[in-house]
């Protein structure tokens, strides 16, 4: 069992073994993550990554506020932006936001947010707020920023008094969390089926073959809106949660269950099977200590391929109000409310939520970009 | 090429089979079924419905028959242009779709032409001038275009369209023209309301054309032909065109049923976000209402349009490289 789990970190530990540049002696691994390296786009997706992963798990610390709390005295508000040169021109090192105050504006009859610069708050960094419990253990009450008194929106408000920012931030947990269980189960149903297929061949195999297909034919977003819509309206916020995550798994994986068919079908026949096989090796020792690892780097490439599009989908289906919904926040419920033009023209900020799906989506391609450069380390280039 | 032809067309059959099945089983899994909108739908102009009332409905309609008879009769209706009745529109739904199609349509080939018409040319470019400035800027504009949700593309254009254009940009024409006779103005206004719609829809697709033709020529221009026909004195444009552009061309040509089938998958979200009026609103409502024969029947069309795209390339592609027939 230990030695399991000692062989499974195998890749992990030979990428921070300190070795002089030797590609003779390197293992595959290694020779990887020298090609990946190289790759300056995906380094940079992969700091971005780590970001929105760290945001994802500590979003109660870096969120001002827990995203259900309302600002009723500043509803509607714009973002606002810190500074550290105020009107006169001083420099100050505390960064600050202005006060705001509330005016009827007589055209429209609505409250406008007006720029106060009489009034400067401060940001203070590490400050006292709601309780909670750092990553679901610890309980403490320090949060990464706020302002004394009055509450600070760097990225305004909606009509609801909601504040954005720490929603957004909150919104990373559903949004990757849907996608990595979509992108896992269409990664277990597409080697599961593409292996069958690759390895019995025939018959299957031109069944497999010609029902990814036909799936691939037919336009996926009105299928997924027509799934999810036909889920029962009565189902709690998880069941919903997992159906959505299930339907956007059950089309993604036919990419993944070719890739792991072809491989399969290549390497099946090759040297280093047949020498296992005579020495006695099981089928599914084969597959598992041999074959798979010889194509794990292109199955990774694919599942870095379907993330975005999973990613991206979950966000349509939210902003439709036909995947998530409230009380669960992710990027896409946060822009079910700029789903019309009027909300749109009074409150532009509300589309800042999009913001992180696009960084999240780059970051992904990126990555997936370096990856499949680096997936076949022995070729030139 | 008849064999060709004929292996093609029955497996487009096939294929046109399962994806009725599918639609049809969507149809079917919506809670409650039609005869209870019937009776609910008498029961609100007052007459007094019973349990044996619905029953009789529900034998007139054929609900009580087995699901392969119920599906033979909706397919064979269907095929007909008879795809039932919408209640949310109280409608006929063939007659909902009809008013709506042309637009949806229209829109997606237009979007097609644009993404071919504009990618092509830049592909070419960004392979002949590699790591130029506009080789980079039309990358970052790819990347780009993969990565915003076309939903939110076009809450963003209309907003600046709205805010800094001062033109309306939801719907199809502006409202001075809603109502007014066809006139030339009219027709300008038309056009000028479909460049967004045609826009957010094709970046995407154009991102992914620019980076596979690009990808394509790079393969060709490293090809001996490529410097044999230079060494003969061809000039460098004539070249271009004569051999590597058609060779990378095939490749291209070849994924047309799926651009089609990526352009008809996100119509119906632009549609919605534009308020278009195309089929696009229309589908998000039935699926919202559950409305499902007229949902139904939508997923077949848009199947329907995907399967022909994908005829119409596999034709392309035999007609542009002759190597194929040979399989």
């Amino acid at each position: 069992m230990s030695t399991g789990i000692y062989r499974a970190f195998a890749p992990v530990r030979s990428l921070f073994r300190r070795r002089d540049y030797r590609p003779d002696l390197a293992s595959q691994w290694q020779l990887m993550w020298w090609k990946f390296r190289r790759h300056k786009l995906a380094i940079l997706g992969m700091a971005l990554l780590g970001g929105l992963l760290i945001m994802a798990l500590f979003a109660e610390t870096i969120s001002p506020y827990p995203p259900g709390q309302r600002d009723p005295a500043y509803v509607a508000g714009p973002p606002m932006a810190p500074r550290f040169i105020d009107e006169t021109g001083a420099f100050h090192l505390r960064p600050f936001v202005y006060g705001t105050t509330a005016v009827r504006d007589m055209n429209t009859l609505r409250l406008v947010h007006q720029i106060d610069t009489s009034k400067k708050w401060k940001l203070q960094f590490l400050v006292e707020g709601a309780p909670y419990r750092l990553l679901g253990l610890v309980p403490t009450n320090i949060r990464l920023f706020g302002i004394e008194h009055n509450m600070i929106h760097l990225f305004g408000t909606d009509f609801t008094g909601l504040d954005l920012f720490s929603r957004s931030v909150h919104a990373a947990r559903a949004s990757l969390g849907v996608a990595l269980v979509g992108v896992t189960v269409s990664f277990v149903l597409g080697s599961a089926i593409g292996g069958v297929a690759g390895y019995f061949g025939g018959g299957i195999d031109n069944f497999v073959m010609r029902l990814i297909e036909f799936i691939r034919s037919i336009p996926t977003l009105p299928l997924w809106l027509a799934l999810a819509a036909l889920m029962p309206r009565h189902w709690g916020p998880l069941a919903t949660y997992l159906a959505i995550t299930v339907i956007l798994a059950l089309l993604g994986w036919t990419w993944l269950a070719r890739t792991v068919r072809s491989k399969l079908l290549a390497t099946r026949h090759e040297d280093f099977v047949l020498a296992a096989r005579l020495s006695g090796c099981s089928d599914a020792r084969i597959i598992r200590r041999h074959l798979l690892p010889s194509f794990l780097s292109y199955l990774i490439v694919d599942a870095s391929i379907a993330f975005p599009e999973i990613l991206l989908a979950e966000t349509s289906l939210s902003f439709l109000g036909l995947g998530l919904r409230e009380p669960v926040e992710s990027w896409g419920v946060l822009l079910f409310a700029a789903q019309n033009i009027r909300a749109i023209d009074q409150a532009p900020w509300l589309m800042i939520p999009g913001v992180f799906v696009i960084v999240a989506v780059l970051a992904f391609n990126f990555v997936g970009d370096g990856l499949r450069d680096a997936a076949d380390p022995y070729s030139k280039s | 090429m008849i064999s060709f032809l004929s292996r093609r067309l029955a497996y487009m059959v096939v294929t046109l089979l399962l994806v009725s099945v599918v639609s049809f089983a969507i149809i079917q899994s919506a809670p409650g079924d039609y005869a209870e909108i019937v009776a609910a739908k008498r029961a609100a102009t007052g007459t007094v419905i019973t349990q044996a009332d619905i029953e009789q409905v529900r034998v007139e309609l054929g609900l009580d028959q087995p699901w392969h008879q119920q599906y033979w009769r909706w397919f064979s209706r269907a095929v007909q242009g008879d795809f039932g009745y919408s209640w949310a529109w109280r409608r006929p739904v063939g007659e909902v779709i009809a008013e709506r199609m042309p637009l949806t349509l229209a829109i997606a080939f237009s979007t097609l032409f644009f993404m071919y018409a504009v990618s092509i040319p830049i592909g070419i470019y960004s392979a002949v001038r590699r790591y130029s400035f506009g080789d980079h800027l039309a990358s970052l504009i790819g990347y780009l275009g993969l990565a915003i949700p076309n939903f939110l593309l076009a809450l963003v254009l209309m907003y600046l369209g709205q805010q800094y254009l001062d033109q309306s940009v939801g719907g199809l024409f502006s409202p001075e023209y809603f109502n007014a006779p066809w006139s030339w103005g009219r027709v300008k206004d038309l056009l000028a309301h479909l460049v967004i719609p045609v826009l957010v829809l094709g970046l995407a697709g154009t991102a992914y054309l620019i980076r596979s033709m690009r990808a394509a020529m790079l393969d060709e221009l490293d090809k001996m032909y490529v410097l044999a026909a230079r060494a003969s004195g061809l000039s460098p444009m004539q070249l271009l065109i004569r051999y590597p552009v058609r060779m990378a061309l095939n490749p291209i040509a070849a994924t047309l049923g799926w651009r089609l089938t990526y352009v008809i998958s996100g119509a119906p979200i632009v549609g919605f976000v534009l308020a278009l009026p195309d089929t696009g609103p229309l589908f998000l409502d039935a699926l919202l209402n559950q409305d499902m024969y007229l949902a139904g029947a939508l997923i077949f069309l848009y199947c329907l349009l995907t399967i022909i795209g994908t005829f119409v390339s596999d034709l392309l592609l035999v007609l542009l490289d002759p190597r194929i027939r040979l399989e």
